[in-house]
């Protein structure tokens, strides 16, 4: 690990100030996914803005939603009684991630700004066009099981392996943030980016920019809700495929859907044409399967994970069931 | 998950070599700009270490370190404290973990630097005297261990998994005890021991 100075922060415009000054300089929150990053030397800061101190841990009732501060941790934002009662899909998506101990520590801001879990990313060794533009994507021609399967580019083929930020898509979340020419808000849709040409860049957020809160809209539907993962282990692993639905039902009609997956694009992958399927249509399998069907005619496999297709269309199936089955 | 199970044997405790390159990258400039935050260490960086409270088991210790040293290597290597054990040194393993302020989580991925000013107890905390926690004594009772090497952070994992109160039914249980993992495959035993502290419970 390179040596860096540690400072913790107190106010909002300090720490903002402090890292827009120096481009190699980093707010910590949790420190799960940084300092793991530091200790394999992929993120090198000379700086720590220790953000722990900053008071953005409330999970509040608004006007039009739910605002929950960037410094909750991933396990209260889970438990919270709000949450849990208006959106079940966020708390069982943030329960499917990491483990009781790393979600004490993760909070809402680093989540949403964790790195992908791609092996080679995470190996100097090896060429990384995300570590090291230019060198090279080592998973293209290698092991590539847990890569995309929608919107990779010949520069990159890796995953965004959050799962919070999968319900987060299905909600229209927007992330809130400060920065140091003023505050501004990111639809969650958009604050993830493609790899294109350019894997290095995971998000829309600019050097200093400090995300303040996220928001949840009003969306009384996602009451009947779900988040469905699948993995290579019960529990305590990443998403092989995970899918986040929410269903607006009246009288056996869809009125409204929500379709978001994990797993399998570079960012959290939000399902239209499934969506576009499911509004008007009758609740049943057929429905289903075609919303399924829509979904996964546009993957574009590696050699190795040709099984998510499938995997993504029964994951889908399953999740829009168990979600036409509540009462 | 990757499972990266490399053992490091230096740890944080490596760092004089990497120390010359990190003073020359770091930016003078900081120190003059107004309403920035002056950096630990402060301009002089060849001591490269700050001074650190922490209390541990409600005994408080200060220390000079290293702002790289993470909670587990301070209080292994620096506090003596060697209970808290390390398996990943990457968050994917449990056995390093501690409660800080009644929570449980992996002093691997925390620094030192970051945990002043909070009450962190180890397994070393948790009896009072001679009398073991309830837990420790369950686990005893159950077999919950057989080399022991994952046994305190299984042990303190379950202190916050009872602090916590979601988990009632063995599934629950094994759920939330999946941070942790038993390369001996104690698990039905921890179960049972856990099982039995928890209808303990007043
Ligand atoms: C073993 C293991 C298993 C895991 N399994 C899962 C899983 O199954 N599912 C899953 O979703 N996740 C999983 N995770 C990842 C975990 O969810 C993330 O590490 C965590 O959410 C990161 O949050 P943090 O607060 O610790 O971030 P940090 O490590 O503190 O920061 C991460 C990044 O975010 C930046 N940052 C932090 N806060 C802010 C802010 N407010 N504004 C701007 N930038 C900010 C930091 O500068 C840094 O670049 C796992 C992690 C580990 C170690
Ligand atoms: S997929 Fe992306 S992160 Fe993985 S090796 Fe290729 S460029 Fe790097
Ligand atoms: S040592 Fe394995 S989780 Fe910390
Ligand atoms: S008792 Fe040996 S690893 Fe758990």
């Amino acid at each position: 690990m390179k040596l860096f100075a540690y400072t913790r922060a107190t106010e909002q415009d300090v720490a903002v100030n402090t890292v827009s000054r120096n481009q190699s300089a980093k707010f910590i929150g949790g420190g799960t996914n940084l300092l793991d990053l530091m200790k394999e030397n992929v993120e090198q800061p000379n700086q720590l803005i220790d953000i722990n101190s900053l008071p953005l841990s409330k999970i509040e009732v608004t006007r039009n939603g739910v605002r929950i501060g960037a410094m909750a941790r991933n396990s209260d934002v889970a438990y919270n009684a709000i949450i849990q009662e208006r959106y079940p899909l966020l708390s069982q998506a943030l329960l499917a991630g990491a483990s009781p101990q790393l979600r004490n520590m993760a909070t809402v801001g680093g989540n949403l700004m964790q790195r992908t879990r791609c092996y080679y990313f995470y190996d100097t060794a090896m060429p990384c066009n995300k570590r090291e533009p230019g060198s090279g994507c080592a998973a293209i021609e290698g092991f590539n099981r847990i890569h995309a399967i929608f919107g990779a580019s010949d520069q990159c083929i890796a995953t965004h392996p959050s799962d919070m930020c999968v319900a987060l898509a299905a909600l229209d979340a927007v992330v809130q943030v400060q920065g140091p020419k003023g505050d501004r808000q990111i639809p969650i849709t958009d604050f993830h980016r493609l790899p294109g040409d350019t894997p290095q860049i995971d998000t829309v957020l600019q050097h200093g920019e400090l995300i303040t809160a996220v928001d949840l809209p009003n969306l009384p539907f996602a009451k009947r809700s779900h988040y469905l993962k699948v993995r290579d282990r019960a529990s305590y692993a990443f998403a092989l495929v995970s899918v986040a639905t929410a269903l607006d039902i009246e009288n056996g009609i869809i009125r409204a859907a929500r379709v978001a997956m994990g797993g399998v694009a570079h960012k959290p992958w939000r399902a239209v044409a499934a969506e576009e399927i499911l509004v008007g249509a009758k609740v049943n399998q057929e429905t289903f399967r075609a919303a399924a069907e829509a979904t996964v005619k546009e993957a574009k496999p590696q050699k190795h994970n040709k099984f998510k297709v499938e995997m993504a269309k029964r994951a889908i199936m399953r999740s829009l069931t168990e979600v036409g089955e509540m009462a | 998950m990757k499972l990266r199970i490399k053992r490091r044997r230096f740890g944080q405790l490596m760092i004089a070599s990497t120390l010359v390159t990190a003073i020359a990258n770091f930016p003078q400039r900081t120190f003059a700009q107004k309403k920035l935050l002056s950096p630990t260490p402060p301009s002089s960086m060849e001591a490269s270490s700050v001074p650190v409270k922490l209390r541990v088991n409600g005994a408080e210790h200060a220390l000079e370190i290293d702002p790289r040293v993470t909670l587990l290597d301070a209080l292994r290597e620096r506090i003596g404290l060697t209970g808290t054990k390390k398996g990943c040194d990457h968050g994917q393993c449990g056995a390093c973990t501690v409660l800080v302020d009644g929570r449980r989580i992996n002093s691997c991925l925390t620094l030192a630097v970051m945990q002043e000013g909070a009450a962190i107890t180890t397994i070393e905390g948790l009896a009072q005297g001679d009398k073991l926690h309830p837990m420790q004594a369950a686990f005893i009772k159950h077999d919950g261990f057989q080399c022991g090497y994952c046994t305190p952070g299984q042990i303190c994992s379950a202190v916050g998994l009872l602090n916590e109160g979601h988990a009632k039914t063995d599934d629950e249980v094994r759920e939330l005890m999946s941070g942790n993992i038993c390369r001996c495959g104690a698990y039905p035993n921890i179960v049972n021991a856990i099982q039995e502290a928890r209808s303990q419970q007043t």
